[in-house]
């Protein structure tokens, strides 16, 4: 084993292919915003901010030995339910929802904390199952660790969120060798949950999928976002109206076109070309941390690589999906691309997990 | 070391791998779905993204002027706004409905009722309302832009006519355009545009109605304006000059103000209509905006029929007036001696039936001058038997009558000449010859409207030339026709007109100028057979009809005026020929003030110039290229000239 691990042991292609999906979300967030006039710091120099921030980070998370951090996945699983816990009490309530917390006289998706946390902590659960036949007992102790969490950021409440933490347990559990029976069993069981969890949304949400499954019927609230999202999407074509010319981006009729449906300001103004260079580009981020989970020294690095595969796939997954109205208005971001602070320090976070297992593949 | 150096290091590289394919599945996925939006079905939502960002603005073109024959304005326009309602999201719409009835002070049920009128337009298409927007609207939609986004306001240039319902019956109106005007115009009209209904308005509405123009302008997701697109400017309608003559039009509606008749004065020379007027009238200011359901029906169920255009047509009998057209056949025809007599003992008997002349003292023994000059119903009873009806009926459709003139207005009667071969043709039953003995006096089933009247009686003073009258002024020439009558003839009737209007006449009192050869004839018809008059008159209505109708100068006449006047218990001579009386009257005013102006203006000049006026041969041949001799204009200009210096 060596004892440091050197400069070019970094993934010099994993951040390429990040800072490259930082550049044209950095872009898109100045093209979609210059004209508006929002008062303070323009939004695209905040996001370089939290990128130069969220780089730092990931550097300092890559120089401590992943194995220090899972030995304390206990202590950092308390911290974030206390956490989550401490919104309730103190948390500061934005659009609705009490999401934030105040740190260092910033603002905190505490949210986003929790997603780092269930990655480390679900890893050391797997890496400690040392079969690769999951027990239902096991199962049963991964839908309690995700559970809590996930019930607890429910109720503040943010359904997308929540889901985010559902992939880490899943693609770790697949990983783990979870037995047919139990997956037939648990997707039935989600099944005959749905009614019951329609019965425990809020109204907004219960409109959310009302409006998802009939768009026709609400035009002009969340119906409308998807339908001008689509109408931003379609009219970009195959070249794109170009940066800065798009209508529905420009004249603002795509909702939150910065953040959350980012990906359709960008098709508009880029076309299909543009979706194709950033889909590739995230899709080779995700094969990139497969492959790094692959190289991993052992099964504990494989996992915390693929749990932050899971959630950034999620995430791009049914964003994706929502711009081009294939799924309901959730509120999941674009990893990487769509402005927001504590998300992209909580990716850069993640991403310097995975270079801490990288930096530490020849072990052994 | 730690717990962790121990930690299973064989990794599950299959299930990775299957990760990876499901990375790779999933993204193909997605970019399928972008596909299908942004190549297969992108014209649609580049199309729906146009709609979302572009917006037309109508710009409304003003109408064009409506002028009198020396260019006074009789109707203009005014600038006014509309409040329109975009439709492109019913559901907000219906929200802010009851906001938008009680914030314009429209009633719910209006708004409803125009809602669903326009169900069928196209969605993107605003709707109109409220046509005329007061201040308090004005300031309440502006006040209320970010929570009513769907009420727009646009300039409309609206018609300002002449109040009471000056020369309405000739102008006419305009309204909003019906939906099957929009249908026919193949996108030329929009809703809430303008075209004229009646009278002159629709008659040369393609030449007083603009073409619109349009604003596209660049908006954002709140409708708030971003940019101009383009911009196609409105063309103004043109404006139509008339014959009308302001001043003598202004002494006619005085002449007949708060009475039911018509007046139209032309002159017979060019068949410019110089005066028209037709009462009771609505007054189109009121139709500008919009008519409400119950305003119309008012107007139309009136007894006193507003909404009927007199002038051309109130179809009536002639009465007396016919005596001119009888006694111009008898004359031409030669059917019986001009020399005529009959004795008039106040009635006369034929086919066993008892015929009253209008005056029960008779007029003794009488001539056709003397006939006509006192209006003898006997003697031309008479004159009806002897020539009979085809002779008179022939004449008569000569003149006009049982015709439509032709005037430029849309509406015009053609009233109705009888003839042998009418009641064949209708009734199915010969002629009975007393029917032309009513039919000598302009009763019967004869029937005209003050217009025909006018130009029957102008082309016989014309000496047989019928021009066809007309409202628009025009350098072109009129169309006319010639029907031969002998000077002789001319003069005999002109001078029995005359004589109507001299001492002895039935219009002497009435009717005489001093200085001006006004001819004319009286006439007074009933509409009901005398045993109904009686109880009419019991009851107060009033069921005669007077007529006169003149012209002036005897030679050469200049001015004919057409007057009727409705449901009076007195007789042309006391209630029409009064009004013929004033407009001529006026009109030889004017033209002395007029000449006398010309005149003092010549003379002003010539003074001026330090000479006098040059002849006007010495002013044409001056001009180059005159094909006389060379050498004759010059020393004409010179003799011109010399003076000056």
């Amino acid at each position: 084993m060596r004892e440091r691990a050197g400069i070019r042991d970094y993934d010099w292609v994993l951040l390429g292919i990040a800072l490259s999906i930082c550049a044209m979300g950095v872009i898109e967030i100045y093209s979609a915003t210059h004209n508006s006039h929002m008062p303070g710091t323009p939004l695209y120099t905040k996001q370089l901010y939290w990128l130069a921030l969220g780089a730092f980070c990931m550097f300092v998370i890559s120089r401590v030995d992943y194995h220090r951090i899972l030995e304390q996945a206990p202590i950092l699983y308390l911290i974030g339910l206390i956490a989550l816990g401490l919104v309730f009490a103190i948390g500061q309530t934005k659009m609705g929802a009490k999401r934030w917390l105040p740190v260092l006289g910033a603002f905190f998706q505490v949210s986003e904390l929790v997603k780092l946390i269930i990655i480390i902590v679900l890893a050391r659960f797997y890496s400690e199952v040392r079969t690769d036949r999951l027990s239902l007992a096991d199962l049963l102790k991964v839908a309690v660790l995700t559970g809590l969490p996930l019930v607890l950021i429910l109720k503040q409440p943010d359904l997308g969120t929540a889901m985010t933490l559902a992939p880490v347990a899943v693609v770790g559990a697949f990983l783990a060798g979870i037995q047919w029976k139990h997956a037939v069993a648990i997707l039935l069981l989600v099944a005959l949950m749905l009614p019951v969890g329609w019965h425990f949304m809020k109204p907004y949400q219960r409109e959310r999928v009302q409006t998802f499954l009939r768009p026709e019927d609400d035009p002009k609230k969340s119906g409308y976002q998807i339908l001008q999202s689509k109408i931003a999407v379609g009219a970009g074509g195959f070249w794109g109206k170009g940066l800065g010319r798009g209508s529905q981006n420009q004249g603002g009729f795509v909702p939150v076109r910065y953040s959350d449906f980012i990906l359709a300001a960008m098709a508009e103004e880029t076309g299909f070309i543009g979706v194709l260079l950033t889909l590739g580009l995230y899709m080779a981020l995700l094969l990139r941390l497969v492959h790094n989970a692959q190289r991993a020294m052992d099964r504990s690095g494989m996992y915390l690589a693929m749990g932050v595969a899971a959630i950034l796939g999620f995430h791009v997954l049914v964003n994706a999906a929502m711009v081009i109205g294939y799924m309901p208005v959730t509120g999941i971001p674009l990893p990487l691309m769509s402005y927001g602070g504590s998300a992209t320090l909580f990716i850069f976070l993640a991403l310097g997990l995975v270079m801490n297992v990288r930096i530490r593949r020849f072990v052994n | 070391m730690s717990y962790w150096f121990g930690s299973d290091t064989k990794l599950p590289q299959t299930r990775l791998a299957i990760v990876s394919y499901v990375i790779v599945g999933l993204t193909l996925l997605l970019l399928v779905g972008f596909w299908k939006l942004q190549i297969v079905d992108s014209t649609r939502y580049q199309d729906l993204a146009q709609r979302n960002r572009v917006r037309n603005i109508q710009l409304i073109a003003p109408r064009g002027r409506i002028l009198d024959r020396e260019g006074h304005v009789i109707v203009d326009n005014y600038p006014s706004f509309s409040v329109l309602l975009l439709r492109d999201d019913m559901k907000l719409v219906n929200k802010a409905l009851p906001q938008i009835a009680d914030g314009l002070h429209v009633s719910m049920e209006d708004l409803k009722q125009q809602l669903d009128a326009a169900r069928l337009l196209p969605q993107y298409e605003p709707i109109v309302i409220k046509p005329e927007a007061s201040q308090a609207d004005i300031a309440f939609i502006e006040s209320h832009k970010p929570d009513l986004p769907m009420i727009e306001m646009v300039m409309m240039h609206r018609r300002k006519y002449p109040s009471g319902g000056f020369l309405e019956g000739a102008i006419g109106y305009v309204g909003e355009v019906s939906e099957a005007d929009i249908e026919k115009s193949e996108g030329r009209l929009h809703p809430g545009d303008m075209n004229g209904k009646t009278g002159l308005e629709q008659q040369y509405n393609e030449i007083l109605m603009g073409t619109d123009g349009q604003r596209r302008i660049q908006v954002n997701s709140v409708g708030r304006e971003v940019g101009r697109l383009d911009q196609i400017e409105p063309v103004a309608g043109k404006p139509i000059q008339l014959t009308i003559d302001y001043d003598l039009q202004v002494v006619a509606e005085n002449a007949l103000a708060g009475k039911k008749g018509a007046i139209v004065v032309l002159d017979p020379r060019n068949g410019d209509i110089l005066a028209y007027v037709s009462r009771p009238t609505p007054d189109p200011n009121d139709f500008a905006v919009r008519v409400s359901k119950e305003e119309w029906q008012r107007l139309n169920s009136d007894p006193d029929h507003p909404m009927m255009n007199r002038v051309i047509q109130a179809q009536l009998a002639p009465g007396s007036v016919f005596k001119i057209i009888v006694a111009t056949a008898m004359l031409e025809t030669k059917a019986i001696p001009e020399t005529f007599t009959a004795f008039c003992p106040g009635q006369a008997n034929f086919y066993g039936r008892i015929f009253h002349c209008w005056e029960p003292r008779g007029h003794g023994t009488v001539n056709l001058n003397q006939a006509i000059a006192r209006s003898c119903d006997v003697f031309f009873y008479n004159v009806g038997m002897r020539i009979g009806i085809d002779r008179m009926s022939y004449y008569a459709t000569q003149f006009g009558l049982g015709k439509r003139t032709g005037i430029d207005l849309p509406g015009e009667q053609s009233g109705l000449m009888p003839s042998e071969e009418w009641v064949k043709r209708v009734y199915h039953r010969p002629w009975y010859p007393g029917e032309s003995i009513s039919v000598a006096v302009g009763q019967g089933a004869v029937i005209t409207t003050p217009l025909q009247l006018a130009k029957a009686i102008g082309g016989i003073a014309m000496g047989g030339i019928f021009k066809q009258p007309h409202l628009l002024k025009t350098s072109e020439p009129v169309p006319e026709y010639r029907v031969n009558i002998s000077e002789d003839t001319v003069e005999k009737i002109t001078q029995a007109m005359l004589d109507v209007v001299s001492p002895g006449g039935t219009a002497y009192t009435a009717g005489h100028i001093p200085g001006v050869e006004l001819c004319g004839k009286t006439g007074t018809a009933q509409t009901i057979s005398a045993e109904g008059m009686l109880k009419a008159a019991n009851r107060g209505e009033h069921k005669m009809n007077a007529w006169f109708v003149g012209f002036a100068p005897r030679r050469n006449p200049e001015i004919v005026v057409s007057v009727l006047v409705e449901s009076t218990m007195q007789h042309g001579s006391e209630v029409a020929a009064p009004l013929a009386h004033d407009i001529v009257k006026a009109y030889y005013e004017k033209k002395a003030a007029r000449e006398k102006q010309q005149l003092t203006a010549s003379i002003g000049g010539a003074t001026a110039a330090g000479g006098p006026l040059p002849t006007p041969p010495a002013r044409a041949s001056s001009q180059p290229g005159q094909p006389a001799g060379p050498r004759e204009p010059k020393p004409q200009t010179a003799a011109g000239g010399k003076p000056m210096r």
